[in-house]
């Protein structure tokens, strides 16, 4: 099928790829048989991309995000991934929802990662406090997360992912459950802690103005079985302004663009939903 | 910024000066005071005026008088340490090993599955029909009286201990797998921590049991304890004496609420705070 063409350019040389996937397929199996979560998807992700996965609720965004976290097994197909090797962790992820521990201060759980990796106490200060302070969530560090809104909660999600200084940051739909005003917030306030540090981000959503404003690169997906229905690249420069970008007449024609792609996506989900449910 | 934290509620106290509003915390403190203060006077009544026996329910201020006699002979002194001690051991014998088999059987799925069919088997098997088991296997001794409280102790928290570790949502896990958490990390950071609730909740229910057992287990195979102080009135037919364990071992059972209301306070601050 023409559509299904990458539009992106190709990597182009030189450029490092960080995660290399092969015929990635994984299969659940379920009482009603086998259940294709991701079908036979081959992906490159260029070391320093901001990756964006979009596609319609269970397209397998979610299952590819936790084979590459560790979290999950796949069932063929191979998955590599540049290891860092200088003991820094491979990836952080950043959950959708609440996966702040609720036993534990903001300061706790920022500093979760570091802890389990037996950093010393001065570099834990240092790193944790950092971050907190970059979010503005230094005053509430001995809050307990059931303390503060759902905004807050999730600055502290991504302080705990940036602070453990992770290789890739996987990020499944981290500000799906926030209000318009707080995402727009959220969105701008991590892609300045981004600039910083330029890791390579594997970002899930199902927004495609978020999809638009934050990533390099798009990836659709199709609706479950998941496969690669189209790249593309985003065509802004960076650093963005959120706002600024989003009045731009070019955004709309992008956005636009990336919908013609989706809502196909979103039909053919919607259609198996009910055609299931029947 | 539309975020805002949400301050846990904060007590509205009662105007100071001469206010008579009083806020619903005073007010329960000062009904969780009046009522049994009041049900004693009404029973004081009862007695002087010839309303009841007082053969079978002699006044309080008697029962009092009695109380005051057997401090100062230090006799309850006497029978209130040996049971403490035996009820302090059987918490300790009982409750470590069933917080570390609860947590243990929380966490992994086959171990459950080899324990649960044991645990369902001997859990309802009443304590008192095994006091003769255990007399015999552990003799006449401190060692029978500590073993029969730390298998009363041991059921409540095991069972709440697993309840709790099973009841963590399964996100938690995740991060500690996604954050390279060793097994011993998982255990301190996520299951222990995430279980307290509950295994609060099994201790109180464990320490309640602990009292109930040491009583009986004193009343039979001891010659110290509140349980053998009680046993014993019986046989002398001091009924007031009888009052009194009655009494004790009430007021260890609120003791013994109010100092692990405040130990949970201090262990699940993130649950008793809201």
């Amino acid at each position: 099928m023409s559509t299904d063409a990458a539009i992106a350019a190709p990597a182009t040389a030189g450029t490092d790829v960080k995660i290399r996937l092969r015929n990635l397929t994984k299969r659940f199996d379920t009482k009603r048989g086998p259940f294709v979560a991701l079908d036979n998807l081959t992906l490159d992700i260029p070391t320093g991309c901001f990756f964006m996965i979009v596609g319609p609720s269970g397209c397998g965004k979610t299952t590819l995000l936790r084979i590459l976290a560790g979290l999950e097994t796949h069932s063929s197909g191979t998955v590599e991934i540049s290891k860092p090797t200088d003991g820094r962790p491979s990836n952080s992820m950043i959950f959708q929802g609440d996966s702040l521990f609720p036993w534990m201060t903001v300061w706790e759980n920022a500093a979760y990662g570091l802890n389990m990796r037996r950093k010393p106490k001065a570099e834990i200060k240092d790193r944790v406090g950092f971050f907190l302070n970059r979010t503005g969530m230094s005053r509430f560090a001995d809050h307990y997360p059931h303390q503060l809104s759902g905004g807050m909660r999730q600055r502290v999600s991504i302080c705990r992912a940036f602070a453990n200084d992770p290789d890739i940051l996987l990020m499944d739909e981290p500000f799906s459950a926030l209000d318009e005003q707080n995402k727009v917030l959220l969105q701008e306030e991590l892609l300045k802690i981004w600039e910083e540090t330029r890791k390579t981000v594997l970002f899930i959503t199902h927004s495609v103005d978020e999809a638009v404003t934050l990533g390099d690169r798009i990836m659709i997906m199709s609706a479950h079985p998941g496969r690669d229905k189209a790249t593309l690249d985003v065509p802004f420069e960076r650093p963005r302004e959120v706002l600024e970008l989003r009045a731009r007449p070019e955004y709309g024609e992008f956005v636009y663009k990336i919908w013609s792609y989706l809502r196909e996506e979103v039909h053919r989900a919607r259609a198996q939903d009910e055609g299931s449910s029947s | 910024m539309t975020d805002a934290v949400q301050k846990p509620t904060e007590k509205v106290e009662g105007a100071p000066g001469f206010s008579f509003s009083l806020s619903a915390g005073n007010f329960d403190r000062i009904m969780n005071v009046a009522s049994p203060v009041f049900l004693l006077l009404l029973w004081e009544a009862a007695a002087r005026f010839g309303w009841i026996d007082v053969r079978f329910f002699p006044a309080p201020s008697k029962i009092f008088q009695t109380m005051f006699t057997l401090i100062e002979n230090g006799q309850l002194w006497i029978h209130l340490k040996s049971s403490m001690y035996r009820l302090f051991w059987g918490f300790l014998f009982g409750g470590i090993p069933a917080l570390v088999l609860g947590i243990s059987m929380g966490l992994s799925r086959p171990l459950r599955a080899i324990c649960d069919p044991l645990v369902a088997a001997t859990y309802p098997i009443p304590k008192s029909a095994i006091l003769p088991l255990i007399l015999l296997i552990f003799g006449l001794g401190e060692a029978s009286k500590i073993v029969m409280v730390a298998i009363g102790l041991f059921f409540p928290i095991l069972i709440n201990t697993m309840a709790g570790v099973l009841e963590i949502p399964k996100i938690y896990f995740d991060v500690s797998k996604n954050f390279n958490a060793d097994k011993l990390q998982v255990f301190r950071t996520v299951a222990l921590p995430g279980a307290m609730p509950l295994i609060m909740t099994g201790v109180k229910l464990g320490v309640g049991m602990g009292l109930i057992l040491i009583s009986l287990a004193e009343m039979v195979g001891a010659k110290s304890g509140l349980g053998y102080m009680m046993w014993n009135a019986w046989e002398i037919l001091s009924v007031e004496t009888m009052y009194v364990g009655l009494i004790v071992i009430a007021a260890l059972g609120v003791l013994f609420t109010l100092i692990l209301n405040e130990v949970e306070r201090y262990l699940v601050p993130w649950k008793t705070a809201r």
